[in-house]
């Protein structure tokens, strides 16, 4: 096996379990390692990690499904708002301070880290 | 499910996808504790059902990434393809602990994320160049 496909089989392995076990797409273990090990300048990297999470977010969703643990219509229902976000969001990408978002985001996963634990 | 709870639930969905176009960060890390708080989910099944706004999300964002040349298509198609055994690994692993461990498992990515963002954004300029 090439080199360069044991990485990517590395890292789809480790960002696959990471999407099983928290329900995330995966993109904080498939973006800094694509930069790192593959030389991926950063929007390549973002960008190329989301057709991948599509994979793995759609395997990860299927075997929990068959598990029982899927609320579909729950599911819809925070997906749709996000839907429009996305397109919002990629659209606002130019005209503001991600600086700031990604400021107020951490305060908002710190908040919400606390609240689910205590 | 009463009033309040749905307006979260879309305010959360919103923010969710909103920072997600913007940062490229996914949905999940916000739709869980969305699902959790808003719409009373357990743990397990707030992530599992996450899972199912992340794939929609993350296509239409991969799309718009694509429509900028940012996609190499091959790379990321194999990353998927080589998951799953990762994917079954995580799953049973999620389902095996006891939901108190998740949680505070699941926190504790909460915690990795917001560290990450915070030092992007101290090295980021304020807006983005064109």
């Amino acid at each position: 096996m090439s080199s360069r496909l044991v990485r990517l089989t590395a890292i789809a392995t480790v960002a696959g379990a990471f999407s099983g076990l928290f329900g995330v797409g995966g993109g904080t273990v498939i973006v800094p390692l694509l930069i790192l090990w593959f030389g991926y300048e950063e929007h390549e990297a973002t960008g190329t990690s989301l057709a991948a999470i599509v994979l793995i977010g759609l395997l990860a969703a299927v075997t929990h499904g068959l598990y029982g643990n899927v609320d579909l219509l729950k599911g819809v229902l925070i997906g749709v708002p996000a839907l429009g976000g996305v397109v919002a969001g990629t659209a606002l990408q130019q005209r503001i301070s991600t600086r700031a978002v990604s400021g107020i985001f951490a305060v908002l996963l710190v908040v919400s880290a606390a609240l689910l634990v205590l | 499910m009463d009033l309040g709870e749905l307006l979260g639930t879309l305010a959360v969905g919103l923010a969710a996808g909103v920072t997600s176009g913007l940062l490229g960060v996914g949905g999940g890390i916000l739709f869980v504790p969305g699902l959790v708080f808003f719409l009373g989910l357990a743990q397990l099944h707030a992530e599992a059902t996450s899972l199912v706004a992340i794939v929609p999300v993350a296509l239409v964002g991969a799309w718009r990434q694509k429509s900028y040349g940012n996609v190499r298509l091959r790379d990321g198609v194999v990353i998927g393809v080589l998951s799953p055994l990762g994917v079954l690994a995580g799953a049973a692993l999620a389902n095996a602990v006891p939901e108190r461990a998740l949680q505070i498992a699941f926190a504790a990515v909460q915690l990795y994320f917001a560290y990450r963002l915070a030092r992007r954004a101290l090295r980021e300029p304020s807006v983005q160049p064109p």
